[in-house]
């Protein structure tokens, strides 16, 4: 085991992985963490806790992981290169593994240019493949990125990245996942995927390159309510793909209680879908600003109770 | 070449206001090509300060001069008569020139007025773009030639990252993603495995993180 967490011990026994994300307040309200905790307790093998995204000041993914964890929920502490330097990120690796934190996402993060600070400077000292590098190096190695040794109680992490099967060029796409596996990464969660074809299409090619033997391919799904919140994702985040049959089908439903009902089943024809591909080995829920609605999903898709793994020694 | 843009008008007043009278001092280089400081952009902007003074009820004398280059002592030497009897210089040269004036007629306050953008090439008629950040440890033998530190948005060095979309940058539309151009680039040349090596870390000590900065030429040291 390379960090004992549970998402590793689920993910190596061969079970079919959830992840949901868990995003903090911009406040100091740990209440507000506790409640969302309650929403993936028990139904997920990891709650992702995001880091400032879209560059909005939040309460930080490492502090808001610790009290998930408080609430019986693993976090996933995600950590992005825009606001910290290689010094400032090995010490957070170094407090949040110390605060019992085992799986990290390693991410560029959201441009500061459409957060609430645009004055800020952007740090960048590292990109997201030199910070999973970081990250197994101080894990595997036991060394800091300048060479020094973790003389003791190096960070063991479960180490994550993120892959976009969607955005250009998509012949590079590929070999940006080999890199990633390359640089270290254990497990990777997608973007959203609402082109199932087209994702199917990009893990074809994973699978002939051998990579799914090598990483745990986590397939990112966004449940939504409405087609504006399709139509704005197509329209206003870039490298996402959303096909128009899809806003067409959410459009055709009337009432907005039916909407939602019908954005939760097209969510579940997706899972349905997305298990049967070679090479996925579970999925990452992202349902932004509705997250009460995970364990619907994951009861009706089937995929509670979680399976019991056996805590590593 | 360095590309600098004028300062807002207001600012400029503002920062002259206490002074009766001023040399206005361009450069013939850089800012010259870019029409933010040369001999054209001196007149125009000293008309536009009398103008503005005169209104004021508060005139200002103005003397006109653009040396050949402002950041070279031989250069500005040519008009140290002329200085020596001026309480303030606004430069329209880059922030090299006004450092250079303010170092070497340490007497006259030299004020900046225009801000200093970038190393960059018009790629077209009056649009410049930036092509260089100076980091100091130039990595365009393997990107195709074409810079990530300047034109990544996120500096990236293993690009390019989930937001690119149709050839643009997911922070600026309007500008290419220059991951997708070095990636087109090295396909051309056959060269795509250059994307395939995970780039470590950059070392930020040649670039603007350890101090000033300084280059010796020792062959040519008197």
């Amino acid at each position: 085991m390379k960090s004992g967490s549970r998402l590793e011990r689920v993910l190596s026994a061969g079970h079919f992985a959830v992840t949901a994300e868990l995003g903090p307040p911009q406040s100091a309200d740990a209440e507000n963490i506790r409640k969302k905790a309650q929403h993936c307790l028990g139904k997920v093998d990891g709650a992702n806790v995001t880091d400032n995204q879209t560059a909005i000041v939040r309460m930080s993914s490492i502090a808001a992981g610790a009290i998930a964890l408080s609430c019986g929920v693993e976090p996933v502490v995600q950590m992005v290169c825009r606001d910290r330097n290689r010094i400032a990120m090995q010490s957070d690796i170094l407090g949040a593994a110390a605060l019992g934190i085992k799986n990290i996402l390693c991410l560029s993060g959201d441009h500061q240019r459409f957060g609430n600070h645009p004055q800020a400077a952007g740090v960048y000292d590292l990109d997201s493949m030199q910070l999973i590098d970081m990250v197994r190096r101080m894990r595997d190695d036991k060394t800091f990125l300048c060479g020094d040794p973790i003389k003791t109680c190096e960070p063991r992490l479960f180490i994550g990245a993120a892959a976009n099967p969607f955005a250009d060029p998509l012949s590079f796409r590929v070999t940006r996942l080999a890199k990633k596996i390359a640089a270290g990464a254990d497990f990777i969660q997608t973007q959203c995927i609402f082109d199932v074809d087209r994702f199917e299409h990009y893990m074809r090619m994973v699978v002939d390159r051998g990579l799914h033997e090598k990483v745990y391919i986590m397939a990112g799904l966004t449940p939504v309510r409405s087609e504006r919140a399709l139509q704005y994702m197509k329209d206003e985040v870039p490298g996402m793909f959303v096909p128009d049959a899809l806003i067409a089908r959410m459009a055709a439903v009337e009432v907005k209680e039916a909407k939602k009902e019908e954005g939760i089943k097209i969510c579940l024809e997706m899972i349905e879908r997305i298990k049967n591909i070679e090479g996925v080995r579970g999925i990452h829920l992202m349902p932004i600003g509705w997250e009460s609605i995970t364990p619907v999903i994951l009861e009706r898709a089937g995929l509670l109770p979680r399976p019991e793994v056996p805590a590593s020694a | 070449m360095i590309v600098a843009d004028r300062k807002p008008l207001d600012e400029i007043l503002g920062s002259i206001e206490p002074y009766q009278k001023i040399a206005l001092m361009g450069c013939g280089g850089c800012v010259t090509i870019c029409f933010s400081g040369g001999t054209k952009a001196v007149e125009l902007l000293a008309s536009q300060i009398r103008m503005a003074r005169q209104m004021a009820g508060n005139p200002i004398e103005i003397i006109e001069c653009t040396p050949e280059r402002q950041c070279e002592f031989e250069f500005i030497d040519t008009f140290k008569d002329q200085l020596s009897s001026v309480g303030a210089v606004l430069s329209i040269a880059c922030g090299v020139g006004v450092q250079t004036m303010n170092e070497h007629f340490a007497d006259a306050i030299t004020i900046p007025g225009l801000n200093t953008k970038f190393m960059g090439y018009p790629v077209e008629h009056a649009l410049w773009q930036e092509r260089c950040a100076g980091c100091g440890d130039c990595v365009l033998h393997w990107t195709g030639g074409l810079c990530p530190v300047a034109r990544c948005a996120k500096r990236l060095f293993n690009g390019p990252c989930g937001g690119s979309s149709g050839g643009r940058c997911e922070v600026d539309k309007e500008v290419d993603c220059v991951w997708q151009l070095i990636h087109d680039r090295l396909e051309k040349f056959d060269k795509l495995e250059n994307l395939e090596i995970v780039r470590p870390a950059k070392d930020w000590r040649p670039s603007t993180n350890a101090g000033q900065r300084k280059v010796k030429f020792e062959e040519a040291m008197l």
